[in-house]
């Protein structure tokens, strides 16, 4: 039955073969993960988080389990830009994968140098800006907080990347007006929208009674933040139905681990998934999940997937 | 990706990933790491711990001592792997043995486990201890529930001809392992036991460190009387005990293999959660990932300055610091003043004192 349906997706134009796709940071460069799902047969693999220099991350503890889900506070650890172009995407694209390269950055400025040297790189179907990491020394740096500086990112990576190249924003839930962001984000140039990142949390360990992470916060992820996801995506889908946001694709994120996850989002408002968390339990995840949700639709009498985004919006 | 290493083959520790290697050179894991559902054939207690030999076919047949088993806790809420350093495994059975210590409620129930149960297991994760030179000596040293691979280990030394002696240590008897491997016969895993207890309810009174000072202050070469002259010390346990041994074994001389038990989440190689300060070939340090990376690292190349939490930050021996001097490390913070928290900085997410 599930062959029937037609599980490939247009992103504003990035079409991939199927809705279901790692998280920014939950699956490296898609290497590791090769050895237990198939990285060729996802809609793409969502690159971790790349700035301009290596970066070092930040002190350990760095995790901190939670129930259904867990803390982290990595901040960002990696090669840098050009590593990643001379050697993680090289890899994908002889993989036969596709990948969306997420970007990050201290400043406007460095998003769009990033974002540059990504662009153009063979095997890449889109950018994920991510203005939302919540594991940076400054609060004052989670772009995705406030409109001004969300627009001011995604402006600036526009300018630096041209039209053709398919941007999505990475909206943190952290934000009182989730919807406000999303609109400076489009207006500025993304293509489209991933929600969510995750979002800011403390643990404390009640043995030490001293927090649990050495920096003290970090950003929760995994089941326990579903709700939110599917919360945010329904938002955004509802403001674009009522004219209140432009029509743009959203990428749903936040808690997947299982079809009926996938689907949720998809009925939510997500023209495709991310599975983050749930490859750090059993990194067979995605490719399970991609075949469940093909399942769930076909019991469902869905055509194709595009044919169930936002179904749950119905009058 | 990890600070750079990936323009690196190898990842600098000098010493490669051992025989039949699982790990290629970029710290992915290789072919021999597998998703499987492994049956309990058998589960029985070892003192404070419990003993668990599984049906696990494909992991079995490539898995080497120093790699570990990150087990699924089922369905508890609790979503991450307990990982666990493989104690045995036998390609010709297929059974691939683990020593589980109940330390909180996700590892209770996998130590909880009964003959017939299915525990979900990837494995073998990380790189293995690289046997020494054929012939040489080797001094093993297991803290606790770290010793599950030694007598393992020692089999394969041996094999080599290498002449083993097995120190055991734990704060009582009940926390020890291995502590009865068979040794001094032809068949043996080991030439010599030797077991330190904190309380003395089991070998001598003392730490591992005691006994180990003792066996590399003998002559190299060794003898009947001075029996190791090692200057190879392979060592499993926490953190605290590594980095005394490593102390003990520099002043006598022996190099150091090291297997570390860190915090991760994913064992794989994709989440960065479980990262030391290591220093590579080229002389820099970087936070390497200790499931594919390690566990197992030269004690030489270990940044021990920036291992251990400063007290009373956290437990002593927790945690690791990004040294200043690190590839990728963050820029030195202006002086004290708090003008570069921002509006709607969360105490405590600010620039910290130790990074």
């Amino acid at each position: 039955m599930s062959a029937v349906v037609e599980m490939s997706v247009d992103l504003a134009g990035a079409r991939l073969r199927s809705p279901v796709m790692t998280a920014s940071g939950c699956a490296a460069a898609g290497r590791e993960l090769d050895a237990f799902t198939d990285v060729a047969a996802l809609g793409a693999v969502v690159t971790k988080s790349v700035m301009l220099a290596p970066r070092s991350g930040r002190p350990t503890p760095r995790m901190a389990e939670t129930p259904s889900g867990m803390l982290n506070s990595i901040g960002l650890q990696g090669g840098g830009v050009d590593a990643l172009v001379e050697h993680d995407l090289p890899w994908l694209v002889e993989r036969g994968a596709t990948a969306v390269v997420s970007v990050a950055g201290g400043d406007p400025e460095e998003f769009a140098e990033v974002a540059r040297r990504v662009a153009g790189a063979p095997g890449v179907a889109a950018l994920e800006v991510n203005i939302s990491c919540p594991n940076v020394a400054n609060r004052g740096l989670v772009f995705a907080c406030d409109p001004g500086s969300s627009a001011a990112v995604l402006g600036a990576v526009r300018a630096s990347v041209g039209d053709d190249v398919v941007l999505l924003a990475k909206l943190s839930p952290d934000v009182t007006d989730l919807v406000a962001v999303a609109r400076a984000c489009l207006d500025a140039g993304a293509s489209g929208l991933t929600a969510i990142n995750t979002l800011l949390g403390v643990d404390v360990d009640v043995r030490t009674m001293r927090p649990r992470l050495a920096v003290t916060t970090g950003g929760l992820s995994g089941p326990a933040i579903r709700p939110v996801a599917v919360r945010c995506v329904w938002q955004l889908r509802a403001a674009m139905l009522a004219g209140l946001l432009p029509e743009a694709p959203v990428v749903g994120a936040g808690g997947v681990a299982s079809g009926a996850d996938a689907l949720q989002l998809v009925l939510a408002g997500a023209s495709a998934v991310q599975v983050g968390t749930a490859v750090f339990a059993d990194p067979t995840t995605p490719g399970r999940v991609a075949e469940e949700l093909a399942a769930m639709l076909a019991e469902r009498r869905f055509t194709s997937v595009a044919d169930a985004v936002g179904y749950a919006h119905r009058p | 990706m990890n600070d750079g290493s990936a323009h690196r083959s190898g990842h600098g520790s000098g010493r490669g990933p051992g025989e039949g290697a699982v790990v290629d050179d970029e710290g992915a894991p290789g072919p021999g790491a597998v998703s499987e559902r492994a049956r309990v054939l058998s589960a029985e207690p070892v003192g404070a711990y419990a003993r668990l030999v599984l049906a696990a076919p494909r992991s079995a047949a490539t898995a080497r001592p120093g790699q570990f088993a990150a087990c699924s806790t089922g369905d508890s809420g609790m979503l991450l792997r307990r990982s666990f350093s493989i104690s045995s495994a036998d390609p010709a059975t297929g059974e691939l043995v683990l020593v589980v210590a109940a330390a909180g409620p996700g590892t209770a129930r996998i130590a909880a486990l009964r003959e017939g149960d299915v525990l979900p297991v990837l494995a073998p994760l990380g790189r293995p201890f690289a046997l020494p030179p054929a012939g040489e000596a080797v001094v093993l040293v297991g803290g606790g529930y770290g010793a599950a691979p030694l007598a393992w280990l020692g089999a394969a030394l041996r094999a080599r001809g290498s002449s083993v002696d097995l120190v055991v240590g734990a704060g009582d008897a009940r926390r020890l392992l291995a502590q009865d491997t068979p040794a001094g016969t032809a068949s043996a895993p080991v030439d010599r036991v030797h077991v330190a207890t904190e309380d003395g309810s089991a070998g001598v009174r003392g730490r591992v460190t005691d006994v180990l000072t003792g066996l590399l202050a003998e002559p190299a070469g060794g003898s009947a009387a001075s029996p190791t002259g090692s200057r190879h010390v392979l060592a499993c346990g926490p953190m605290a005990m590594l980095r005394a041994v490593h102390e003990v074994a520099g002043a006598a001389g022996a190099a150091t293999q090291l297997a570390t038990e860190e915090s991760m989440a994913c064992g794989i190689g994709v989440c960065m959660t479980c990262v030391l300060p290591v220093v590579g070939d080229d002389g820099r340090t970087r936070m390497l990932r200790a499931c594919t990376e390690g566990p197992v690292f030269d004690g030489d190349r270990l940044r021990w300055d920036a291992i251990g939490a400063p007290a009373p930050q956290r437990p002593p021996g927790t945690g690791a610091r990004v040294p200043e001097d690190a590839v990728g490390a963050p820029a030195p913070l202006p002086p004290a003043g708090g003008d570069a928290v921002q509006p709607g900085s969360v105490p405590g997410s600010a620039p910290g004192a130790r990074s």
